[in-house]
């Protein structure tokens, strides 16, 4: 399945493939990591928007559930904000649809969404106090006073900063206004709330205590968080679901853990973490050539002589003594990093990027060994031609 | 440090210098010219002046005029300033050219072209004869003189307003409509308050200089309404009697300062120092 999930486009992946290794999907009924996860609450159908020609989503396909915490993660410019905001209500789309609890919401305006947004930067209304501002959204729906109040109340509560307000936004630190960005937004019971890179003008420290705090409000309130971040630490420590974009496009959904471990290709693996990505041969099932040496591994079903992509992450490459290695090197660098070595071993060509607790002094002869279990095995990015008959096949 | 400090000091001694001979010195002869009669001796009878009755008049006629234009500038400024706000920057940068154009032609210039457009032979009224239709009878009326208020001033009003506007970051506006806010509420909740700094720089560049104007009311309300301006302008001009003319200036300048106060507590952000 690894093998054959990497062979797939986006689109395909995503709007349940039809044809995939052979086997009709459309027939299965039960297809895991989709299916075993709460009822599917939003869903983006063929979304595509291009701003001045330039096309920033194509044909974009997502299956939001409740409950869930989903991060869009990319570089800038992959169009994960673009998504968020369709989803707000503020851009809308060029083509396809929003389904928000099975109704069509695509052309309904932000105010008449059920959802809510915290925004980059907090955008917190700067001439009212921070009550005022937490009791926006209430007093448009002219909710009764004591009602408000005991919102407010429960709302500061929430996010820790009791006391507050009367104080006005200006007097708070970036943390605080952030959580008063995601107060002023849970008052209004939204069943989803959208994080546009809310972390992203904290330091790192108070980014983290941010983290553990958003995982935490999540698990309380019990309601969706659709997170959009640049940041592949963040995306790992708080999501459910990771969305890799890249280019206006999908490049891979799953768990932290499966994104992490399993890329689906070269683009994947860089984004998340440090790996070390090589050009290589598959000869044969669970036979892979790396840099002309033959490495076993456990991946299936890419043919014979195929070209590919080899992902090892720098934690799985394993230094022993030069003769019990599969094959042999120099360590070049060596960095201490707190928990582990950071060490660069030049081997058959190519820097290997190297994890380890123990250490190797720049110079010594290693041995390189990894386990076959810890060898990704992925296709080459296929050109436009290919990935259009892919397609079509 | 110690000399540093000094040349500091010197540098702005060109400035110290201008600023005396042209605004303190000249400040000091209005200061003492008013208070003092013909034979200097203290009075303060020039500036009980203001309530003869002629003078009051011409006070609250400039007053009067002066509000009817900065509203009439506000209610036309507001909108233009926000078109051009929500503009892509190739687009608003043209329009708001177009305005300041007119700016940088003489002021008395521009006012006598409205004089030769509205006179009861001129080019207006030229063409709606022409055209048979009646003509428009305003020069030397309270009405021309709001006309040339303003047409002159108005581009005062759009900029700070533009300016306030702009600032807004548009998350804010979003952030309201995310939180149910329909376009009314976001416009009466979140940016007309948020441009409240502007709107006070605008009614205060548009205010004061339409309360101490003289030339416009000259050439567009003939010789038949009297501002505070011009009657201080003949009080030096004509009357020759620069005691009256200067505390009646004071007077003038105290309605200033009291303009300036209020729109220095609103305008922290400084949103009419662009000028």
């Amino acid at each position: 399945m690894r093998c054959a999930k990497a062979k797939m486009t986006t689109r395909r992946l995503l709007f349940l493939p039809q044809k995939a290794a052979g086997i009709d999907l459309r027939k299965i009924t039960y297809i895991p990591e989709v299916f075993e996860m709460n009822k599917e609450l939003i869903n983006l159908v063929d979304i595509s928007k291009s701003f001045d020609g330039e096309m920033v989503l194509d044909e974009l396909n997502l299956n939001i559930h409740e409950n869930e915490f989903l991060t869009l993660l990319g570089p800038s410019g992959c169009g994960k904000t673009t998504t968020l905001r369709i989803l707000g209500g503020f851009v809308s789309p060029d083509k396809g649809r929003v389904v928000f609890d099975g109704k069509d919401i695509t052309n309904l305006p932000p105010n008449k969404r059920q959802l809510n947004t915290v925004f980059q930067k907090y955008a917190l209304f700067s001439h009212m106090n921070i009550a005022e501002n937490i009791a926006f959204g209430l007093k448009i729906k002219n909710k009764p006073k004591s009602y408000i109040d005991d919102k407010i109340k429960y709302a500061l509560k929430l996010v820790n900063l009791e006391g507050f307000e009367k104080r006005m936004p200006d007097s708070l630190s970036g943390g605080q206004q952030q959580r008063i960005a995601i107060a002023r937004a849970i008052v209004n019971e939204p069943k989803v709330l959208l994080l546009d890179e809310p972390l992203g003008a904290l330091d790192l420290k108070l980014r983290q205590d941010m983290q553990y705090e958003l995982i935490r409000l999540k698990n309380e309130l019990g309601i969706t968080f659709i997170y959009v971040t640049h940041d592949q630490e963040e995306a790992l420590t708080m999501s459910d679901t990771i969305v890799v974009m890249n280019q206006g496009y999908i490049q891979q959904i799953g768990t932290p853990e499966t994104i992490y471990n399993e890329p689906e290709n070269a683009f994947v693996a860089d984004f998340i973490g440090d790996s070390n990505i090589i050009d290589a041969v598959m000869l044969e099932d669970k036979l892979v050539s790396i840099l002309g040496t033959k490495f076993r591994c456990v991946d299936t079903g890419f043919g014979r002589n195929k070209p590919v992509d080899v992902v090892i992450r720098p934690e799985d490459v394993e230094l022993v003594a030069p003769e019990t290695g599969i094959i042999q090197g120099t360590v070049t660098h060596l960095i201490f990093k707190g928990v582990h070595y950071e060490m660069e071993v030049t081997a058959n060509g190519f820097e290997w990027l190297v994890h380890s607790t123990g250490m190797f002094p720049v110079g010594a002869e290693v041995g390189i060994k990894v386990d076959p279990f810890n060898i990704q095995i992925m296709n080459k990015p296929a050109s436009e031609d290919e990935e259009a008959a892919a397609i079509e096949e | 440090m110690k000399n540093n400090g000094i040349a500091r000091k010197l540098l702005s001694a060109p400035y110290i210098v201008w600023a005396a001979i042209f605004i303190i010195v000249p400040l000091g002869m209005v200061f003492y010219y008013g208070l003092t009669d013909k034979t200097g001796a203290f009075t303060l009878e020039n500036i009980a002046a203001i309530m003869s009755a002629e003078h009051a008049k011409a006070l609250w006629i400039s007053l009067g005029l002066s509000l009817i234009s900065t509203v009439i500038c506000f209610f036309l400024a507001y909108p233009l300033a926000m078109i051009l706000a929500n503009m892509n920057v190739s687009q608003h940068s043209f329009i708001v050219l177009i305005f300041i154009l007119p700016m940088w032609m003489n002021f008395l210039l521009r006012t006598l072209a409205w004089q030769t457009l509205l006179e009861k032979t001129g080019v207006i009224n030229n063409v709606l004869s022409f055209l048979h239709l009646p003509a428009l009878n305003i020069i030397n009326t309270p009405y021309a003189i709001v006309l040339g208020m303003v047409y002159n001033f108005l581009p005062f009003m759009v900029l700070p307003i533009y300016n306030s506007l702009v600032k807004i970051d548009p998350n804010v506006v979003n952030a309201a409509k995310d939180l149910g806010a329909n376009g009314i509420q976001t416009f009466f909740k979140i940016t007309l308050p948020l441009s409240v700094p502007g709107i006070i720089s605008g009614i205060t560049m548009v205010f004061i200089p339409a309360l101490t104007t003289f030339v416009i009311s000259k050439l567009l309300g003939g010789s038949k309404i009297l501002l505070i301006g011009n009657v201080i302008e003949e009080e030096f001009t004509q009357a020759g009697n620069w005691h009256l003319g200067s505390g009646l200036s004071i007077v003038l300048m105290i309605f200033i300062i009291v303009n300036m106060v209020v729109s220095a507590i609103f305008d922290k952000d400084g949103e009419g120092s662009f000028l």
